[in-house]
Formats: structure tokens, C-alpha cells, sequence
């Protein structure tokens, strides 16, 4: 009997030990340490570290403009991130579940800027934004090209969500194709034959059947463009004048620009339970729409 | 797919040639991209959409060297598959555990797992810094990996978790009865039948480590140690307004995984979409 038990001991401690061990470092000890720093005057740099209580929350949300700007920032990119990229995801793969020619290669060409990290991205269209737009505004006279891309706060803002739909809607491409093709040939055909038109195919049929697709690719883009980083730091770097800095952004600039570490962890705390709770409120809502075929 | 293709409708060749069109928008980038990294910097001032006059393929000699290429993506390359080895070995034995092993412990542990997947790398990463401090391994790729492995193992965990629970035990059983120890049953049984999980889990890891800026950046501060990120970053802040030096060093950069999608692009597209819809 005890012999058993050592033995269930032994292997749990082998499966289960060595990830447990690297998520606690890695997760719960920072996760941890970043609560009771969010209380301190902590500079990241001196041992010297002061509770302050919730004088850095008091600070954030009274006396913090620039964070107050990020939160703004990163809340309409999201709604327009979130939106355009799950249209564009899924009317690519609509018409890429229909029958046209060369299908595989058009759906490799949309996954394509995906592989590439937001980091090399963004470099890459700064040079398209600078250089590229402005030779295709002289040639074809067309205004659009001739903005002044990602030298005010407008275009700055355009301009980084043009990159990440360009880069995320193929993602969400791929998973709306999977789920499209799982809705049963049948249901759609005795659609058509009881006389309902494309669009009602569209909206009474494929809609409602693929809504666990949408639960997770509003999952997915909803966390993506909120916790927007990368595409952010090579685009514009939240300028010109912090106007396109994003919350993941402001975080940053808090703790390793200007040293205030306690201040950066009480803003990275807000950063997690704002996120968390849009993403559990959006799963929530999303999976009550889902139907059984 | 399918074998014989029907005629197309006058529909369905209006869709066909837009969505040709859409396509080549997609890779409009890229042509801005190729074509200028060959030209000289005054060419591309004067015009950026021509087809270039001259090739000018010293420009990629240059960034190859001042990159210092080799050296980043040899970093990059042991980071990431050294990274992906352990996270995809150690998530795999503790979802069969957790799976098989039904303890409340176990179930807690679980839900640990799936609660962490929703907190930002940004809400943690001043913290980990000081944990990484701690043990001695900042500036090193040891306290890279480290840190991934922490990072990357609840959703791999997660995704093991749901394709073990559709393994039957009566394999295992047999192979019991039979005299196996229980771990000659996970690696000899159980570990082959998680293959095509563990080619998602490793595709979706591999592209996050192989991309990722942030963590590397607060973690290796030695040139020498740069990923390709890194490095990229690093001479795109020198020579930004020098594209004929920028450009080349962007194609490099990306080149490396556009192979590596290019080449696995099946796997990695099922890989996504298995990946996801199990959430």
C-alpha cells in the first residue's frame, strides 16, 4: 500500500514537477511579487522599497494623462482592430471555401505576413508608408497616398491598424476556413433548394453554425490588439507625442524609461485585470450564441 | 482536394479576379521590399516602384556583416528549438498526468494553467526580470529559455490536455498487464499517439519564440547574444533613414522563417487551426 502511494508520489513529481516548477518561477512569482510592488515606491533600481499603499493607483487615475491617453488609444484600436481583421478573416474564407482556382495558394499568400514577427513587420511598412506610398501618390495623383503616413496622430493610428489587419486577418483566415468547411454540405444545399438566397446562407445558416470559430477569434484578436507591442514600438514608437502609445507601450516607458518600477507594476496590474475581464466577459457572450447543428 | 473542377460561374470568375487582385495587395509589401533592398540609396529616393536600374547586391554583403547575421541566427536557432524541445516534452507529461491522474490537486493545477493564459507577458515581465536577476541567469540565453519555458508551458499544457483526454486507456492498460513500467507506457505508447499535437504545440511555440522582441530585449543585453529581433532592431535604430542598408537586413531577417513556412506551410496551417478551436 505505501509502496503504492511513493510510487503515485514519484510520478507526479516527475510529470508534473518540472512545469509546475518553471510556471512558478516564470507566472506565479512574478505575478506575486508584481502585487506588492504595485503598492511600493520601488525604482527598480535601489534595494530601497516603500509601501505606499495606493498612492500609484490614486496617481494612475487622477493625475496620469498619458495613461489615460494609452487606455484611449488602446480601446479604439481594439474595436477597430478587432473588427476589421475578423471581417477580413472571414470573408477570406468564405470565398476561399467556394469554388475558384488555386485556392491553396491564395490562402498561403494570406497566412504569409503572419510568420513574420510585429517587429520586422512594422519595420517593413514604415519603408512601405514613407517611401512606398508616397511614390504610388505621385504616380497615380490618388490623395490617400499622399497623407503624411505615420506623422500624426491620425495616420500613425491608420497606419497601425492597416499592418496588424495585414498581419492577423489570415490567422483568423484559417480557423473561419476549418469551421466553414465543417458545416455540412446538406444543410446549406436543402437551404437552397427551399429557395434561400446567398446571403441568407450567409446569415442564417453559416453564421449561427460557425459561432464557436467567432468565440475564438474574437478571443484571439481582442488579446492580440490589446496587448499590442511590437507592431507599436517599430510603427511609430507612440509618437508623435505619445498620441499612438499604446498600453503595453506606457507599461514599458513607466518601468524601463523612467525607472518608476512600482508605478509600472501598479499600471501592469490594471493592464491584466482590464484584459482579463474583456476577455471573459467577450467568451461569455460569444458562447451563448452558440448553436448545436 | 477534389479531383475534377466544374466549370465556373460568370460569379464565380468576377471572385476569382478579385480575389487575385486582393492577393497581390498582400504581397505588395514584399515587392516594395525586394526590389529596393537590390537598389542604391539614391535609386530608391528617386523612385521606390521601379524595377531596379542597377543591382546593387553588395547592399546584402554589407547587412549580412553589420548584422552580424550568422551570429544572430545561430542564437535565434538555439533559443528556439532548445525552447521547443523541453516546453513540448515537459507539457506533454504533465497533461497525461493531469489527464490520468484525476486529483483535485491535479484539477487546481489545471486551472492555474488556463487562468495564467490570460495575463499579459507585460503585467509580469518587471517581476520576472528580478526573479531572472535572482538566480543569476540575466544576460545569458540559459535565462531566455528559462523564461520561456515558464511562459510557453500553460497553453501547451492546455492543448496536450484536450487530445489526451481522447486517447483510450485500454492501450495502456494492455501494455501494464503486459509488465511495462509506467514510464516505458508514456514514452513508448503514449508519446507516439501525441504526434500530431505535438507538431502544433512546437509550430505555434516556434513561431512565438522565433519572433518575440520583448522578452530577448530585456534579457540579453550582450551584442553577441542578439536574436535576430534584436539584432534587427538594434541596426534598424543605426541606419533607419539609410534604406539601401535597412532593407537588405529585413529581408534577411524574415527570410529564415518565410523557408521555414513555406516549406511546412500544410502543418502549419492545420497546426493554427487545430490549435484554436479547441479554446
Amino acid at each position: 500500500m505505501n509502496s503504492k502511494r511513493t510510487a503515485a508520489l514519484t510520478q507526479q513529481l516527475v510529470y508534473i514537477g518540472p512545469a509546475l516548477l518553471f510556471f512558478g518561477i516564470t507566472i506565479i512569482i512574478p505575478f506575486v511579487m508584481g502585487m506588492y510592488y504595485s503598492f511600493t515606491n520601488w525604482n527598480g533600481v535601489s534595494g530601497n522599497v516603500e509601501w505606499v499603499g495606493l498612492d500609484n493607483f490614486k496617481q494612475i487615475f487622477t493625475n496620469d494623462s498619458a495613461f489615460a491617453q494609452s487606455f484611449w488609444f488602446t480601446t479604439r484600436f481594439t474595436i477597430v482592430g478587432v473588427l476589421l481583421t475578423n471581417v477580413v478573416g472571414f470573408f477570406l474564407a468564405y470565398f476561399l471555401t467556394k469554388n475558384i482556382r488555386a485556392r491553396n495558394w491564395l490562402r498561403t499568400i494570406f497566412f504569409m505576413p503572419n510568420v513574420i514577427g510585429g517587429l520586422l513587420l512594422g519595420f517593413i511598412w514604415q519603408f512601405i508608408f514613407v517611401k512606398g506610398f508616397a511614390t504610388v501618390g505621385e504616380v497615380t495623383g490618388i490623395p490617400f497616398f499622399n497623407l503624411p503616413w505615420l506623422g500624426d496622430e491620425v495616420t500613425g493610428f491608420w497606419g497601425i491598424v492597416m499592418v496588424f489587419v495585414w498581419q492577423s486577418s489570415g490567422y483568423l483566415m484559417v480557423i473561419y476556413i476549418a469551421s466553414i468547411t465543417n458545416v455540412s454540405k446538406e444543410v446549406m444545399e436543402a437551404a437552397e433548394i427551399d429557395g434561400a438566397n446567398r446571403f441568407q446562407v450567409l446569415k442564417s445558416i453559416i453564421v449561427p453554425l460557425i459561432m464557436p470559430a467567432v468565440t475564438v477569434c474574437l478571443f484571439l484578436a481582442i488579446s492580440w490588439s490589446f496587448k499590442m507591442f511590437d507592431l507599436n514600438l517599430s510603427l511609430t514608437k507612440g509618437g508623435p507625442y505619445r498620441s499612438t502609445e499604446s498600453l503595453a507601450m506606457n507599461v514599458y516607458n513607466e518601468a524601463f524609461l523612467n525607472n518608476r518600477y512600482g508605478l509600472g507594476t501598479a499600471k501592469s496590474l490594471i493592464f491584466f485585470l482590464v484584459v482579463a475581464v474583456i476577455t471573459l466577459i467577450q467568451v461569455r457572450l460569444t458562447k451563448q450564441k452558440e448553436v448545436e447543428a | 482536394m477534389r479531383t475534377k473542377k466544374p466549370p465556373m460561374s460568370a460569379s464565380h470568375i468576377v471572385l476569382q479576379i478579385v480575389m487575385v487582385v486582393v492577393a497581390l495587395i498582400f504581397l505588395a509589401p514584399f515587392y516594395f521590399l525586394l526590389v529596393n533592398s537590390v537598389k542604391s540609396l539614391g535609386d530608391i529616393m528617386v523612385d521606390a516602384a521601379n524595377w531596379p536600374t542597377a543591382f546593387h547586391f553588395d547592399n546584402y554583403s554589407k547587412a549580412w556583416e553589420m548584422t552580424r547575421f550568422p551570429e544572430a541566427f545561430t542564437n535565434s536557432i538555439i533559443i528556439t528549438v532548445i525552447s521547443n524541445l523541453i516546453i513540448a516534452l515537459l507539457s506533454a507529461m504533465a497533461a497525461y498526468r493531469m489527464v490520468r491522474s484525476n486529483t483535485r490537486f491535479n484539477r487546481i493545477v489545471f486551472m492555474l494553467f488556463v487562468s495564467a493564459m490570460v495575463i499579459p507577458f507585460q503585467s509580469i515581465m518587471i517581476p520576472l526580470l528580478q526573479v531572472i536577476n535572482f538566480l543569476g541567469v540575466n544576460n545569458s540565453i540559459v535565462g531566455l529559455i528559462l523564461s520561456y519555458l515558464g511562459l510557453g508551458i500553460p497553453l501547451s499544457v492546455f492543448l496536450f490536455h484536450g487530445f489526451v483526454k481522447g486517447i483510450p486507456l485500454e492501450i495502456e492498460e494492455a501494455a501494464t498487464v503486459d509488465g511495462a513500467s509506467p514510464f516505458k507506457v508514456f514514452a513508448r505508447i503514449v508519446l507516439p499517439m501525441l504526434k500530431p499535437m505535438m507538431v502544433t504545440v512546437i509550430i505555434l511555440n516556434c513561431l512565438w519564440v522565433w519572433n518575440d522582441y520583448l522578452l530577448p530585449s530585456l534579457i540579453l543585453q550582450s551584442p553577441e547574444l542578439r536574436t535576430i529581433p534584436l539584432a534587427t532592431f538594434a541596426f534598424f535604430g543605426q541606419y533607419s533613414k539609410q534604406w539601401d542598408m535597412a532593407l537588405p537586413a529585413l529581408v534577411l531577417g524574415i527570410t529564415p522563417i518565410i523557408i521555414f513556412f513555406l516549406s511546412l506551410q500544410k502543418y502549419i496551417v492545420e497546426g493554427v487551426a487545430a490549435g484554436s478551436v479547441k479554446g
